[in-house]
């Protein structure tokens, strides 16, 4: 029978349609899709895109993948993806791949800073790393070491680039994109709950009755996930209802029953207010679960004079005069700010008033306990008239319309027996009080008694794919180590240096190079060495031009490692051609905290290797006698002398980081099968392939000879099973079709703390008598006593298995539009590209579809400023500008005084334009808002 | 700006070397006209290959032309032999370059005959207005569109300058799997311009969605299906009357009908 690629889609569509439902296929179609089928090989993956994390099923032939179709039997996704995901195959093949290593050199072949990329070879490429780090580590101690990490690493990647450089550089100074996109949401968690990532999973969708999407625009960003909100919509449009709170229209408000457009910043308000509603109409309403807060909540609240994250007094760059006078206006809030009018309101029962000079400290995670009666006079300013006014974001609206849509609001959240979800994004994360936001969220959950229930709760969407599975939960940001524990904390470190077979006092306590730092610290001249792993921090770093420059012009060695040449390889010193998803063996973790594991489907494009690889051939270059020997720290303090210790490990001064961390006896005993799940699939780093690159040591690559990606996850995981974060073993992850941690007994969990659904809380309420629920996170639950204006009792009392409700105020971002800066900036995204665009940009169906980055402007301002739609124009700031074309109609209706630009084209390079402050709690960056300028180009 | 300059020759030459071939070349039915073009017809006749409109539209620097692989600056090209339009007329491709849709219209005030006609594009300020332009009709088909398979794209949707008003979604459930639905795009015949930014963005390989001239792409229920549950639908019809209907067996007078026998 011969078959037409009709036929033949009809046939293969029909049988996978079968195959979700469960319905039996005709076996002649049967046959007819397995003869269409014959030379190729499906095998399932998890999308490389968002934190949705859909399941994909990948066809290779001849070594290539040629067909990419949704998981059928994928509950996140049920074999549908959004378009981004069907080109999952064609992101690898762009014909500008990276296929080997490539160095800036000078005439005579040496490396030379302001010399050409010339292609090198591999064992060249690590020469040239190991003379740098030696030389960085020389000059500055292991904070001149960085290491640029990823949401995107696999699970495997993370933890080997962690090990390496906490164990092995002694550096804290990795930190991940995922910085940029979460980091708020995680201190958010931890300051909440003691632990982090989210208590409810996508089930709530299905179960809810009211989706409320805070700064996030669902309808682009998370699209499976919006058709699922749809869904529950359609399914009973009468009693389900969406709200949807942003700074601009966006699709997301297409099926809103409520769109509050709202002033940046002021989701602080707005969340305030709809605290006070609840605890002023208790009294009579009787609408606050008072069982549940008295059992399982306490009151919290810390310091409001933190900062806004940027440059601080006396930092080198400042002095030095890297800042312009006009930047400066802006910088010289972070020591000390007059407060405005709004914010002496929000700030009175915290001891301020308008017009008071606000001196600003360093942010600090700092917090404690206060009384209800404390919390309810933090509320106080929030009424209906005061967050209106501060609030209402469209010039154009009616204040009595916008009036009635936040009680609305608030009405659905206090409404009796209503479920209620409330998802958020990048709005409510990027942030200069994202931390603060963040918490607020929770506490009206709380209050109602809405969260870790089936169909309720507060939900923080992901971006990336694997900010939860590798960035957040292996641990990659400077401050972490597996399984939430902490660089910090000396017991944490004793457990990691224990499972690392390192000796003890191996690991740096400071843990304080977080994203941005690092780039400061290249501009300062601290940091002499940075490696960039699956990320393009040069293009999604605000306040780029700084960042270029200190590349470009300082004594420093950058090198890139990726599929194609972005903004970042393009500053770089040293360029490595990574392998890029499917080409290698891996795991990512996404929003609902599932695990998905992949298998290597094909080899690498041409010389290209994993980051895996690359970090573990690094460690060969690196002895005991290297690494930890004695150092000084710029505060001073000194990481100890722990080769004697080594030694006393049966470590030798000439034992390799690899033999110690990579090569170990462990590792060993991971071995190379001919059984599921290896059996048939390549696996370049554990056994070498076919192509022989020429490996780091200038010999043809031939594996590690044990099953390197079995054994740092299995390690990984042991950190945190027993510990509530529990992982089931590595090949249950190659039948199933990822499972939600913890994982016990074979289980995954639905809905954490609830004694339900989730066996930890279970074991927790057991102890506490509850019946209910269990808040039994562990960090920061113990604190000392005080009111609204700070400690009055310093003893701390413990909360064990309680979780938080914090009093914050509402406070403005840093830079606001003036006269001359008229106009606020957001930036984002739109769904067709990802991220910086270095794949979706090489897709020619995406690139058709939105080729270029647009300035969107409403269709007044365009007319007074004299702007024609389509016309080119700068969008300029105090720090940078560049030329994007005017879009007044289409997906993004701004309102009055406000433009959206998104970041994904590196020809609208927006990131010199934002502004680089972040929340000083969560270091994470504020890419929402900055003042700029609009003229004709 | 080379194709300026040849816009330009064209135009010197236009009204002597091009008329004679008006009658010997058929343009083919699918090609799409400027904004205000008169009926294709009139169009034709009114004419006169001055290659004026095409010199005004200038858009983007980053148009490719899909001939020479040189940038392009406009959307509207005058139709060389070869190009199955009749020679010397403007018209565009939504797949190489889309019409964007400027505000001033630039290609319709400075056309000198009238065949681009200014007075179809005012609107009741007497201002022009890009939204009342009729170059031709998106239609999706239905097979090859990704979104009918439930697949969450709405790319077109989201590229249509007069989004939600000439496409819309369309939400629908999706039973297969049970918990995703089908955003479904459907463009609104009244306010879709025919400018072609759908089509140049759809994701298919071959567009699923497409422009096509409005007398290709519509259908015309005619005089005598009457909305009888909207009063409006009667200036529809204004225009009806009433006519002497004949078919194979009304043909012959009824004497003569009645005087053939019956056979039996």
């Amino acid at each position: 029978m011969s078959l037409n690629r009709r036929d033949f889609l009809k046939n293969s569509a029909a049988v996978a349609a079968a195959g979700a439902v469960g319905i039996s296929v005709p076996q002649e179609a049967q046959a007819a899709a397995a003869k269409a089928e014959s030379k190729w090989r499906w095998d399932k993956a998890a999308c490389r895109f968002c934190g949705t994390g859909c399941g994909i099923m990948l066809a290779t032939k001849e070594g290539r993948i040629v067909a990419v179709k949704g998981d059928p039997a994928a509950p996140v996704n049920r074999g549908l993806n959004c378009i981004k995901g069907y080109f999952n195959a064609k992101i690898m093949y762009g014909a500008d791949r990276l296929k080997t290593p490539l160095l800036r050199m000078n005439d005579k072949g040496e490396f030379d800073k302001k010399g050409k990329f010339k292609p090198v070879s591999w064992e060249r490429a690590f020469d040239e790393m190991e003379v740098h780090i030696k030389k960085a580590l020389k000059a500055s101690g292991p904070e001149g070491v960085a290491n640029f990490a990823s949401g995107q690493y696999t699970v495997m990647e993370g933890y080997a680039a962690q090990k390496m450089m906490k164990a092995g550089f002694r550096s804290n100074a990795i930190d991940p994109n995922a910085r940029h996109c979460m980091a708020s949401a995680v201190v958010g968690f931890y300051q909440t709950f003691g632990i982090d990532e989210p208590s409810g999973c996508y089930d709530d969708i299905e179960l809810t009755d009211t989706i409320v999407s805070w700064g996030s625009n669902m309808a682009e960003m998370h699209p499976i996930l919006w058709s699922r909100v749809t869904d529950r919509k359609l399914s009973n449009p009468d009693k389900v209802k969406v709200v949807n709170l942003s700074t601009y229209r966006h699709r997301t408000s297409d099926l809103a029953d409520i769109e509050i457009i709202f002033t940046p910043n002021t989701d602080l308000a707005l969340w305030n207010y709809i605290a006070r509603e609840i605890v002023m109409r208790d009294e009579k309403e009787k609408i606050i679960d008072w069982g549940f807060v008295k059992k399982h909540m306490v009151f919290a609240t810390g310091p409001t004079n933190i900062g806004y994250g940027m440059r601080r007094e006396g930092e080198k760059s400042l002095k030095e005069g890297k800042y312009s006078k006009l930047e400066m206006e802006t910088v010289s809030k972070e020591m000390s700010k007059v407060l405005s009018e709004n914010e002496g309101k929000a700030l009175e029962p915290y001891g301020y008033k308008a017009g008071d000079t606000m001196k600003h400290t360093a942010g600090t995670l700092a917090h404690w306990e206060i009384s209800f009666e404390e919390y309810k006079k933090s509320l106080e300013p929030y009424t209906l008239e005061y967050t209106a006014k501060v609030a209402k974001g469209d010039p154009n609206e009616d204040i009595e319309v916008f009036k009635k849509k936040l009680q609305a609001l608030a009405n659905l959240y206090i409404e009796k027996n209503r479920k209620v979800v409330s998802f958020w994004t990048m709005g409510m994360n990027q942030h200069t009080r994202g931390t603060w936001v963040n918490t607020l969220s929770y506490n009206v959950h709380f209050m109602l008694n809405k969260q870790a229930k089936p169909g309720s709760g507060a939900f923080s969407l992901t971006g990336q794919p694997s900010a939860c599975g590798t960035a957040r939960e292996v641990g990659t940001f400077c401050h972490r180590l597996p399984a939430d524990m902490m660089v910090k904390n000396p017991k944490h470190r004793k457990i990691t240096e224990n499972g690392w077979k390192v000796p003890e006092g191996t690991i740096n306590p400071v843990g304080n190079q977080h994203f941005m730092k690092i780039m400061r610290d290249l501009e300062d001249g601290v940091v002499k060495f940075a490696w960039v792993n699956v990320n393009n921090p040069w293009q999604n770093t605000a306040n780029a031009n700084h960042w270029i420059k200190a590349a470009r012009e300082m004594d420093n060695f950058i090198v890139t490692s990726d599929g194609y040449p972005g903004i970042s390889a393009k500053v770089s010193d040293l360029v490595l051609p990574s392998a890029m998803i499917y080409e290698k063996w891996g795991a990512y973790g996404n929003a609902e905290r599932r695990t998905q594991h992949w298998r290597q489907q094909v080899l690498p494009v041409g010389d290209s290797m994993s980051d895996t690889w690359q970090w573990v051939e690094l460690s060969k270059r690196f002895t005991v006698k290297d690494l930890w020997g004695e150092s000084t720290l710029r505060n001073g303090a000194k990481l100890p002398n722990i080769i004697k210790d080594a030694k006393k490990m049966g470590y030798k001064e000439n034992t390799t980081m690899y033999d110690i961390l990579f090569a170990n006896k462990r590792a060993k005993s991971y071995k190379l099968k001919e059984s599921f799940p290896q059996k048939g699939y390549d696996d370049t780093e554990s056994r070498g392939d076919s192509r022989n690159v020429l490996g780091s040591d200038g010999k043809p690559w031939k594996g590690y000879g044990f099953m390197i990606h079995e054994y740092l996850f299995e390690e990984y995981a042991s950190f945190g099973r027993g510990h509530g974060h529990d992982l089931a073993p590595f090949e249950v992850y190659h039948k199933v079709r990822g499972l939600k941690w913890p994982v016990v007994d074979g289980k995954e969990t639905q809905w954490r703390f609830n004694v339900k659904y989730d066996p930890y809380a279970a074991k927790a309420a057991k102890e506490t008598g509850a019946t209910d629920f269990a808040f039994y996170g562990t960090l920061a639950k113990a604190l000392p006593q005080g009111d609204l204006k700070g400690i009055k009792d310093k003893n701390k009392k413990s909360l064990k298995n309680k979780a938080k409700i914090y009093a914050r105020p509402y406070m403005e971002p840093p830079e606001i539009p003036d006269k001359e800066y008229d106009t606020w900036l957001c930036t984002g995204r739109v769904l067709e590209h990802w991220h910086s665009g270095t794949m979706t940009m090489r897709v020619p169906e995406l690139f058709r579809a939105v080729p270029e980055a647009l300035c969107y402007m409403h269709p007044k301002d365009a007319k007074e400023k004299g702007f024609k739609q389509g016309s080119l124009i700068w969008v300029d700031s105090r720090r940078g500008k560049v030329k994007a074309r005017v879009e007044t109609r289409g997906r993004n209706r701004v309102p009055q005084g406000l433009v959206f630009v998104p970041w994904f084209d590196e020809k609208v390079f927006i990131n010199k334009v934002c502004l680089d402050a972040t929340c000083p709690m969560s270091k994470q960056t504020d890419f929402k808002k900055c003042a700029v300028k609009l003229y004709k180009a | 700006m080379a194709t300026t300059f040849q816009s330009v020759g064209l135009a010197a030459l236009g009204g002597m070397l091009w008329s004679g071939y008006t009658d010997s070349v058929k343009a083919s039915p699918l090609v799409l006209r400027p904004p205000g073009a008169l009926k294709e017809e009139d169009f034709l006749t009114a004419c006169i290959k001055c290659g004026l409109c095409a010199e005004a539209c200038v858009n983007r620097d980053t148009n490719i032309d899909k001939e020479t692989g040189l940038p392009r600056p406009g959307t509207l090209q005058m139709a060389k032999g070869g190009d199955s339009v009749l020679i010397g007329t403007p018209f565009f491709i939504p797949t190489e370059v889309p019409c964007y849709m400027c505000e001033d219209i630039p290609c319709v005030p400075v056309c000198p005959s009238g065949a681009l006609d200014m007075a179809s594009l005012l609107d009741e300020k007497e201002e022009l207005d890009i939204t009342k332009s009729k170059m031709g009709l998106a239609v999706v088909h239905k097979e090859s569109c990704i979104a009918f398979w439930g697949i969450q794209c709405d790319a077109c949707y989201r590229a249509c300058p007069l989004l939600d008003v000439a496409i819309t979604l369309e939400y629908q459930k999706n039973d297969r799997t049970g918990k995703h639905a089908f955003l479904l795009p459907v463009v609104q015949d009244n306010a879709c311009t025919g400018c072609g930014l759908c089509e140049i963005a759809c994701v298919t390989e071959k567009p699923a969605i497409f422009v096509l001239p409005n007398d290709v792409a519509k259908g015309k229920a005619g005089d005598h299906y009457v909305k009888g549950w909207d009063v409006k639908d009667q200036v529809r019809v204004g225009d009806a009357h009433s006519e002497t209907t004949t078919t194979d067996i009304s043909k012959r007078d009824a004497g003569d009908y009645l005087n053939m026998e019956v056979e039996y």
